[in-house]
């Protein structure tokens, strides 16, 4: 087969996979190298596509050839999708071709399961390692592994990158039983463990004195959302898990997205993009802002308010907790109005030792009045109290009714 | 009122303003006009110059930063900040984001910062040559930035590209490096480079590949990847053809018959994943 034909299966075949970070890694350059290629600092998006996803890496499976048979997927045994297989080589040429004309940050490089989990990770490490180890590549690597995989490759791997993951793909093993009979939960947090092990070692490794050590630093994974029935509380709750006990740096949540292979027991629905979207944000709530997962959701309302971000829709269930005094409130109250992000609960933090805060400040700060001013209280604003307890409040954040979109 | 030439770069501008404040004139008696009939930033002798107190890291910062934009107001607006700081009392104000003044300053540095990371972004090298004899190989690419931010976005490739040649070629300025130096060139109007790169088909193929039709998303992609760059970027010759063809293509998925679950094929490997579930769920 034709490289060209392959790229296009085989990138295909990747693109159900959201994450593109190329962010978190350990600050190299090529300067004292004999390769290209450089990391650290916040990743670029070298581009975008129409689908709004950034494109920061050169994102391949080695084979879509799988024996794993799950059924939101694409590459699954049971579909009859066209199979391709890239070599090593190739792989790398095509990286370091897109690197050098500055498409991309690097790799992310992930793989159908052929065979068994260790002939599959034998595989895509062979081309990480001769990247690193033939060409002096100092760009980014992330690898997909495979929890099944022996500690000593998933070693290997992280040795080679600089972010690894699993992805989990379903929040609860009831979920994987139907849809993912090959993946189990119990494996899957088992080799998550490890890997954060080794991060943590690693980690002090590096702290220690060893500054150019060459580990990955992260660890990530993704769920799918809408492709069975659980809640956004089971999301939330597995996140949760994740994050407190593997030390993930994310976790990304991607909506079931029609493939067009349509398994029997999965019937394909478009994709709810907004649910994904709030997914999001009350992940970043339980992570910079604060919140515990009982506060964003109650056993009585298990999923998200798809019209109201998170936030309001906690502070419309606990009106009793405001107005705000934006003058001597603390952080952590600050953090929970409406409408005030992390960046600017900190400047009013500053500014506001120096000066007594209005409306006309916040607005400065690109704050969206109209969205805190029920909330809060300022030297030249106090929200009306009726407002406050008013179901006129829900009222004014919903969205306008809108025509549908054309095409 | 005096007029001031402030020159094209921070240096030239703070030798200026340096003098200014030497001399107290005050901003609103500055006319800043580069390369203006009047003035120029010839240094003036004056009898008791004042001594001018150190000016925070902070503002140094912020200032270098600002001269990079493309706007003539960034030099009044500088020397404005300054004077405050030094004769206003101010010390703190660059910490203040809620004042005018640092507001508009702080704009046109976001302006400058993202236009920097945009260029670390979009810059699309093509390759020029091989050296025979080495295996070296020298790469182009045009890029046509709003802001004078050549040199300061330069660094980022010379640490990434260290082991070939390019040249970055633009009409606010050219950066080369050849594997020793950076040197920087006068701009050019028009973009020189002819050559076509053989690997932009496989990138093409890669970008119509990754596209996922299913979530069309076009005003998220236009925010961070506005129309203006899209005249030098390869990749975006697709996207009217992406777009027009995701509804089509979702519609074809929908209406695709539904594959039927098939049995557990015989494979060993299958076979202990399936034990070892079992045992899990005994447990």
């Amino acid at each position: 087969m034709e490289l060209q034909s392959k790229l296009a299966i085989l990138a295909d075949a990747a693109k159900y996979d959201a994450s593109c970070a190329s962010s978190g890694a350990v600050r190299g350059d090529s300067l004292n190298g004999t390769g290209v290629g450089s990391t650290g600092g916040a990743g670029i998006c070298h581009s975008y596509a129409p689908d709004g996803r950034c494109i920061s890496l050169l994102k391949l499976l080695l084979t879509n050839s799988c024996i794993y048979d799950c059924h939101y997927c694409i590459n699954r045994r049971s579909s009859n999708v066209r199979r391709a297989a890239f070599t090593a080589e190739e792989v790398v040429k095509l990286t370091l071709d897109f690197y050098k004309r500055n498409y991309i940050e690097g790799l992310f490089l992930s793989s159908g399961i052929i065979r068994n989990a260790d002939h599959t990770m034998e595989q895509v490490i062979a081309v990480a390692r001769t990247l690193r180890e033939v060409h002096d590549f100092r760009g980014y690597i992330h690898l997909k592994t495979i929890p099944e995989a022996s500690a000593e490759l998933i070693e290997t791997a992280a040795r080679y990158a600089d972010r690894i993951s699993i992805n989990l793909e379903l929040p609860t093993q009831k979920s994987l039983d139907l849809l993912a009979p090959e993946k189990s939960l119990t494996r899957t947090r088992l080799a998550m463990g490890k890997i954060r092990h080794k991060l943590d070692e690693a980690h002090d490794r590096r702290k220690n004195g060893d500054k150019k050590l060459r580990h990955a630093t992260g660890q990530s994974t993704q769920v799918i959302v809408g492709a069975d029935a659980s809640t956004d509380a089971d999301f939330l709750a597995r996140s949760d898990d994740l994050y407190g006990n593997f030390k993930m740096r994310r976790v990304y949540y991607s909506a079931f997205s029609p493939i067009p292979e349509p398994s029997k027991i999965l019937p394909l629905k478009a994709p709810p993009l907004i649910r994904e979207h709030r997914l999001y944000q009350a992940d970043w709530l339980m992570r910079f802002y604060g919140f515990k997962t009982s506060e964003i959701l109650t056993p009585e309302m298990p999923n998200l308010d798809l019209d109201l971000d998170p936030k309001l829709a906690w502070a419309l269930r606990n009106r009793q907790d405001f107005p705000v005094d934006i003058q001597t409130a603390g952080r952590e109250i600050l953090l929970r109005v409406p409408g005030l992000g992390v960046r600017n609960a900190d400047r009013i933090i500053h500014i506001r030792r120096h000066t007594r805060i209005r409306l006309t400040d916040l607005a400065r700060l690109r704050v969206s009045l109209s969205k805190v001013q029920p909330f809060i209280i300022t030297a030249d604003h106090h929200p009306n109290s009726m407002l406050l307890d008013s179901d006129k409040l829900r009222a004014r954040f919903l969205p306008k009714p809108v025509q549908l979109e054309l095409f | 009122m005096e007029c001031v030439d402030p020159g094209k770069t921070f240096s030239s501008w703070r030798k200026a303003a340096r003098d200014l404040l030497e001399r107290r004139v005050a901003p609103q008696n500055v006319l800043w006009e580069t390369g203006g009939l009047f003035g120029s930033a010839v240094v003036r002798e004056t009898a008791q110059p004042c001594v001018i107190p150190k000016v925070p890291a902070a503002f140094l910062d912020l200032a270098q930063t600002v001269s990079y934009h493309n706007d003539p107001d960034r030099w009044p607006l500088l020397y404005k900040i300054l004077w405050r700081i030094t004769h206003g009392g101010e010390r703190h104000l660059t910490s203040i984001a809620i004042d005018p003044d640092i507001t508009a300053a702080r704009l046109m540095e976001k302006s400058v910062r993202r236009e920097i990371h945009k260029m670390h972004a979009f810059v699309r090298f093509r390759l020029m040559d091989t050296d025979a004899e080495s295996g070296r190989e020298r790469y182009a690419a045009w890029f046509e930035p709003d802001h004078y931010i050549v040199e300061p976005g330069s660094t980022f490739f010379k640490k990434r590209f260290s082991n070939m040649d390019w040249s970055i070629i633009t009409p606010k300025g050219c950066a080369h490096w050849n594997g020793k130096s950076l040197i920087f060139t006068p701009g050019i109007a028009k973009n020189p480079i002819a050559n076509p790169d053989q690997i932009e088909a496989a990138w093409l193929t890669y970008y119509r590949s990754i596209f996922n039709p299913a979530r069309l998303k076009v005003k998220a992609m236009q925010t961070e990847m506005p129309k203006r760059y899209w005249k030098n970027l390869p990749e975006a010759e697709l996207i009217d053809e992406l777009i027009g063809s995701s509804r089509p293509r979702v519609d074809q998925m929908l209406t695709e018959e539904l594959r039927p679950v098939k049995p557990r094929p015989k494979n060993a490997y299958l076979d202990k994943l399936a034990n070892m579930s079992k045992e899990e769920r005994e447990e």
